[in-house]
């Protein structure tokens, strides 16, 4: 094996630039591993865990970009050198390409286009929390998509914004819709009159995609960042995004998603949906009803159901009857589990959940709990193997162990596609499931990449049912019809959301180890 | 913040580039910040700076304030013995940061071999390589002795300099006479035909310059500069327009004062026949103009950008006269036929001053013909100075870019901003080989190094205790 590296003095490049340069070089002959990463110490710790380590790479810093290839033979590490140099190149000269000048920095921006009112930041975390208070000095709204921001940072962010009228969203908010405009990894979402708040990213994406499949729209989709509900910050955001939704006009119906805040902000939470003057859906995974119905606000026990009661609220229409239809598809999904349950693989036991999105493997584990016994999850704590299931194994491929220094799953499929294939060599694994998020940011072609892996399963000799869902809509650049087909032609059982999934999966899984008793 | 939920989205994307496309596709304005991390600084001086920001930012005012006032004017010649403050004559005065015979470059050894033998000390390179090596003469920055010198600078005691005025402050500068292209003294070539033409320029070239300037009463530099930014110079890398239109406010001048019509055509002639000849000009006038603004306290305003071919260093307003040093670096270029980067010495010479003084590189999009040295189209040309208004204190009120709308150059380098911004300054330079004795061998950019401007800061914010 040759290792053949070089640094580039001076050089930066976004993350996803330089990821997907790495993936392109991945598919060069003889290439076993590439690496493209600013040389920060985090990157250069991965590098030296991954064997790639090269003379100059020690003295190179922050500001310097490391370009690092492991390949059979010298030859085919140096041609793949070039080639991934030649890509950055491409990449910078497309970026810049039309002749407009681009601004270097915040503040020059900032000088030149001071009738901005939103600044998106998603550089590292370490530089991340200045940008943000310089944008809020001038002024700005910030959505702070960064993560790895110290927690007194978030709070100062926040507490300045709240002293001037300002809104952080953020840090680690991978998504929101503002006035029909989606920000980071957000949906095509028509738009319309439910307001939304979220503390959680595919949450959000969950809930306006299938307010949208609904026939509905979304007015603004405001997220928070995870932490916005922690006592220590208190809910600045989720406060300020409410107080917000109430004075906007084209909001009617308001929909709340998030884990369960603390109790004291919960509290203010409830005060402020009580003064709102408009109604209000939540969805507060692992919270009680009661809790949540005590806060003043409708509950929903699922993303699905917070769309559907949001959508009923939005057409005047009855929200009991909107659960009960819910209930009642529940029982034909109970049916169709039931029958592919007759034809389940026959040494199968166990459900194994491949999520990308955080948001739905907390929602898998929540609705599994009351259905199966001793579930395996890296939602709350780690795994002690996290690249090995055992018994019923629910993975975010998005978390911290997956992600350092990779692309994250919803972008890059590679990682998941051959843990699907283990988990179906697996003769335990009786059912594989999994979710599919489309929109801006997510990789562009989920069906093309997806489909041969889920086929390739469904052709083994006996094999284990592949559940599916979609998140977005007809409208996203991946556009979901024909990703669903696509999918389900290849073998794959489609459920509308998150949460039918989960119960078709878990009903799977319940009538197999009730038939073995 | 309800005006979020009611206005128009435009949004500035600070880093992930594809999270604007989302944008625009659905209707929305997104502006693409081409962002880079700052330049590594101690935590101890990046807070110091920010908790002194408001005395710095004063103080840069004041200090670009002296700048634009600076009024720099040529007003006569003389022997460098006789003119510059401290001048000996067994001392030779070179670009760059202070630096010792054993780490100068080839180029600058060169050039000192050439000076020995200008001077008569020696006769052959051999000897006085030898009595350089030997420490028989002493060595000190050009810039410390109110000077500057294109890219190996040597000035030695008897080689006649320019004398410009900054008739606002009463300060001066000091400049050689510009020897033309190719292979001459500056790029570090000591033949015998080089030694002759400086000879020439001591004893014919000097006495025509010198009665001609005094007769003319002195030339308006800054008023010559702002003219040629209009014709196309940057007056670093092109000064064919400051030339010709110096050449115009000197001629009637220098047939009134010279008898000999030889003579006289003779000058007229080698300065048509240089088109740098205005580079010595251009760069004196600027160091002239930031000599006034230096020993403002507390400010991070860069009033010399100077290398030695070895060093690349710099001072500020801020912190008198202190230098801090980083690795000169080999320029991207476009080299003469034969020639390549692999021959190409590390960047060197004072005429940085004039990027300092906010031309030369910092005003390239008023120079269209030389746009091949940044990537062939006016449209870089333009990027490269809009780039630098980002690390600039302000606007100059004099130095106009006709293809920007007359916006002024951007002027006064903010090391803090260089340092904040990771943005380095962009500098037009020549290329000399590395060896010594061979001349120029090429043009082209180089960006600064960082670390001259990390320890500046570092340097400014120990300063600010007193405060």
């Amino acid at each position: 094996m040759h290792i053949v590296g070089k640094i580039i003095r001076g050089k930066y490049f976004d993350s996803v630039s330089l990821m997907l340069v790495a993936r392109e070089t991945l598919g060069l002959p003889g290439v076993k591993d590439a690496a493209a990463v600013m040389a920060t110490d985090e990157n250069k710790r991965i590098l030296k865990s991954s064997g790639m380590e090269w003379p100059e790479l020690a003295a190179a810093g922050d500001t310097d970009l490391a370009l690092g290839i492991k390949a059979d033979s010298e030859a085919e590490a140096v041609d793949a050198l070039e080639k991934a140099e030649e890509l950055l190149v491409k990449k910078k000269e497309t970026a810049t390409d039309g002749g407009a000048f681009q601004p270097r920095s915040l503040p020059g921006a900032l000088n030149e286009h001071s009738d901005a009112n939103l600044v998106l930041i998603s550089i590292a975390g370490k530089y991340a929390a200045d940008e943000a208070m310089q944008a809020l000095r001038a002024g700005k709204h910030v959505m702070l998509f960064s993560d790895n921001i110290p927690l007194e940072d978030e709070i100062a962010l926040k507490t300045y914004a709240a002293e001037n009228g300002l809104l952080v969203m953020g840090p680690d908010c991978g998504t929101a819709i503002i006035g029909g405009i989606p920000l980071a990894f957000a949906n095509v979402v028509r738009r319309g009159s439910i307001g939304m708040v979220a503390a959680s990213g595919t949450g959000l994406q969950e809930v306006s995609s299938l307010i949208h499949n609904l026939g509905r729209g979304v007015s603004h989709a405001i997220g928070t960042g995870g932490r916005d509900i922690k006592k220590e910050v208190g809910g600045l955001t989720f406060l300020a995004a409410l107080q917000a939704l109430k004075e906007d006009p084209d909001t009617r119906v308001v929909a709340l998603v998030s884990k369960t805040p603390a109790p004291e902000v919960l509290e203010k939470i409830g005060a402020a949906v009580r003064d709102l003057g408009k109604p209000v859906v939540a969805v507060f995974l692992g919270a009680d009803v009661e809790t949540v119905r005590a806060s003043g606000a409708i509950p929903a026990t699922t993303l699905e159901e917070a769309a559907h009661l949001a959508v009923a609220l939005d057409q005047d229409a009855d929200v009991e009857a909107a659960r009960t239809s819910l209930h009642a598809r529940a029982t034909d999904l109970a049916k169709q589990a039931v029958e592919l349950a007759a034809t389940a693989r026959q040494s199968g036991k166990y459900l194994r959940g491949l999520f990308c999105g955080g948001t739905f493997s907390q929602e898998t584990v929540f609705l599994l709990q009351p259905l199966l016994k001793d579930i395996r999850s890296n939602v709350s704590e780690p795994l002690s193997n996290p690249d090995k299931s055992e018994g019923h194994t629910i993975v975010d491929l998005g978390g911290d162990e997956f992600t350092a220094g990779r692309p994250h799953p919803m972008i890059d499929y590679s990682l998941r596609n051959r843990r699907i294939l283990d988990e179906a060599r697996d003769p335990e694994t009786a059912a594989i499931l999994l979710d599919v998020v489309l929109g801006y940011g997510s990789n562009m072609t989920p069906g093309e990449e997806l489909a041969p892996v889920i086929r390739e399963v469904c052709e083994m000799d006996d094999p284990p049912v592949v559940v599916f869902h979609v998140c977005g809509t007809d409208d996203d650049p991946q556009a979901r019809d024909r990703v669903i087909a696509l999918l389900k032609e290849a073998g794959g059982v489609y459920a509308p959301s998150n949460a039918s999934a989960v119960m078709m999966a878990g009903k799977i899984i319940e009538r197999i180890n009730r038939e073995d008793a | 913040m309800s005006n979020l939920l009611s206005q128009p989205l435009k949004v500035i994307n600070v880093g992930i580039e594809s999270f604007g496309d989302g944008i625009r596709a659905s209707g929305g304005q997104s502006v693409q910040v081409q962002w880079r991390p700052p330049a590594p600084i101690s935590a101890q001086a990046r807070d110091k700076i920010r908790a002194h920001a408001d005395r710095i930012t004063a103080a840069n005012a004041e200090a670009l304030d002296k700048l634009q006032q600076g009024k720099p004017v040529l007003k006569g010649m003389g022997v460098a013995l006789d003119v510059i403050p401290g001048m000996k004559k067994e001392l030779f005065l070179h670009a760059g940061p202070p630096i010792t015979w054993d780490r100068m470059c080839g180029p600058m050894r060169g050039a000192m071999i050439g000076a020995v033998l200008y001077e008569g000390y020696a006769d052959t390179p051999e000897v006085a390589e030898k009595q350089l090596a030997d420490g028989k003469y002493g060595f000190a920055p050009c810039h410390e002795h109110s000077s500057v010198g294109p890219m190996a600078g040597v000035v030695s005691a008897s080689m006649p300099v320019f004398i410009i005025e900054n008739e606002s402050f009463g300060n001066r500068a000091f400049c050689t006479q510009n020897e033309g292209l190719g292979k001459v003294l500056r790029y570090g070539a000591y033949s015998p035909d080089v030694i002759k033409r400086l000879k020439w320029m001591e004893q014919t070239l000097y006495p025509a310059l010198k009665a001609a300037i005094e007769l003319s009463g002195g030339i308006d530099l800054k008023s010559i500069i702002a003219q040629a930014l209009h014709m196309g110079d940057e007056v670093h890398n092109r000064n064919r327009a400051g030339t010709s239109l110096f050449l115009r406010a000197l001629v009637p001048s220098l047939v009134r004062a010279v008898e000999d019509r030889q003579v006289a055509a003779e000058v007229i002639e080698f300065i048509n026949g240089n088109d740098h000849f205005f580079l010595n000009l251009s760069m004196p006038a600027c160091k002239a103009s930031l000599d006034a603004a230096r020993g403002i306290e507390g400010s991070s305003m860069v009033v010399a950008m100077a290398r030695n071919g070895t060093d690349f260093g710099i001072q500020l307003a801020g912190t008198g006269d202190v230098w801090f040093i980083g690795p000169a670096l080999v320029p991207d270029a476009l080299f003469f036929a034969g020639y390549s980067k692999d021959d190409a010495n590390p960047d060197i010479g004072d005429s940085a001053i004039t990027e300092t003084g906010g031309l030369g590189g910092f005003a390239i999009a008023a120079a269209p013909a030389i746009v091949q040295f940044v990537g062939g189209s006016a449209g870089d040309a333009l990027n490269y100075t809009l780039e630098m208004y980002e690390i600039a204190v302000g606007e100059n009120e004099m130095y106009r870019i006709p293809a920007l709308d007359f916006r002024g150059t951007p002027t006064g380098i903010d090391a803090v901003k260089v340092v904040e911004k990771g943005i380095t300054p962009f500098i037009d330079t020549g290329v000399a080989h590395k060896n010594a004795g061979v001349g120029q061998v090429g043009a082209g950019v180089v960006s600064a190094p960082p670390e001259p401007f990390v320890k500046a800061v570092e340097g400014l914010a120990a300063t600010l205790v007193e405060f």
